[in-house]
């Protein structure tokens, strides 16, 4: 019995080690000038996303100048904040996938309220 | 005897990367997620759920949005502040996302020095992002108020489309909580490292097991997704 539990203890830190060559015996451990410099970049990206609205930016340029930034800031956050990046593909993926089908739920409900939008302007429309 | 056998290393087969180590990994037919602890993955499972939650009140504020036809408030307007004299558009919310995102950063390094086993520097650092968070909590009861006063109601508001207040109410309501919630859980665990559970393994008062400093890390990931979740909220809410 022992012997087995040794042994898998003995696995399991050789392949913390394998996953991530960075990783200390002991969880997750990166340099502190990782995190300023990320923290610096949300600060510049969220200024942006500010300054969009700020000149009053709009139509399609401020849409997708808004989207940019708010990927970009996400991106930083779960990757480098939430350690992603050094996790395994099999965590990464499990996580990180189903979110991304919403879209389609995106796409659904956007013909949906195209649809009632038509409508209320068809029936709801002053009359007199 | 028994000992020699013990401490003769044998070699485990590497794992696979890539697409293969998906497969490998899922297919191993012991637990999919290698090297993290059960804390952490069901923490991120959590974390996943609660991105359906949010992505649900999001879609249901862009199916309201899309389909009115009466034109939507200008949030520019809505959430602008007159301060020294000077009208600022979305100043008010600008501050929060700053606030918010200097407390993740905060969060990042109270993680880093829990590995470090540095339980000043760890504790001082999540009581810092708790304070952050409580002053954002704050902000967002000031802004309520503000909204409140003018006239901003569930079913209606004085600037146009009657699902403003429906929505704003519902989608930062909820966030607020999380964010609430997550101070009471940062001020909790920065006490256990304060007073160093995890370095004499003092046992849980709930649980009777004995702490590591990796729920720091799991209290960070919550903290980061309400970050996170502010990040979309703020995209999608207050500069669309």
């Amino acid at each position: 019995m022992t012997n087995v539990a040794v042994h898998l203890e003995a696995q399991q830190h050789a392949h913390e080690a394998l996953a991530s060559p960075t990783a200390h015996a002991e969880g997750q451990q990166h340099p502190i000038k990782l995190y300023l410099v990320v923290w610096g970049w949300l600060f510049v990206l969220s200024t942006c996303s500010y300054l969009v609205d700020y000149f009053g930016v709009h139509g399609y340029l401020r849409w997708s100048l808004i989207l940019l930034f708010m990927v970009l800031k996400a991106g930083l956050i779960v990757a480098v904040f939430m350690h992603m990046a050094w996790e395994r593909l099999a965590l990464a993926y499990a996580i990180l996938l189903p979110p991304v089908l919403v879209l389609v739920f995106v796409a659904i409900m956007v013909f949906e309220s195209d649809y009632t939008h038509l409508l209320r302007v068809i029936f709801f429309a002053p009359t007199a | 005897m028994a000992d020699t056998a013990l401490t003769r290393q044998i070699e485990p087969p590497a794992r696979p990367a890539g697409w293969q180590g998906i497969a490998a990994d899922w297919s191993s037919d012991q637990r999919a997620f290698k090297n993290v602890s059960w804390g952490k993955a069901m923490m991120w499972i959590f974390l996943l759920s609660d991105t359906f939650i949010f992505s649900c009140f999001l879609l249901s504020y862009m199916t309201a949005r899309m389909s009115t036809t009466v034109p939507w408030p200008n949030p520019s307007e809505v959430f602008a502040l007159n301060i020294a004299g000077q009208h600022i558009p979305l100043i008010l919310i600008a501050i929060m996302t700053f606030i918010l995102i200097s407390s993740s950063g905060t969060m990042a390094m109270a993680v880093n020095f829990g590995y470090r086993r540095d339980r000043a520097k760890t504790a001082a650092l999540m009581l810092a992002t708790a304070a952050f968070g409580a002053t954002f909590v704050g902000m967002q009861a000031f802004e309520w108020t503000k909204l409140i006063m003018e006239g901003v109601r569930p079913w209606g508001n004085p600037w146009g489309a009657a699902q403003f207040g429906s929505c704003f109410f519902m989608i930062t309501g909820f966030h607020g909580t999380h964010v609430t919630i997550g101070v009471i859980f940062l001020i909790i665990i920065a006490r256990k490292v304060w007073r160093g559970d995890f370095d004499i393994e003092r046992r849980g008062f709930f649980t009777s097991r004995k702490g590591q400093y990796e729920i720091v890390e799991i209290t960070g990931l919550y903290w980061h997704f309400v970050d996170l979740v502010w990040v979309f909220i703020f995209a999608l809410f207050y500069l669309w």
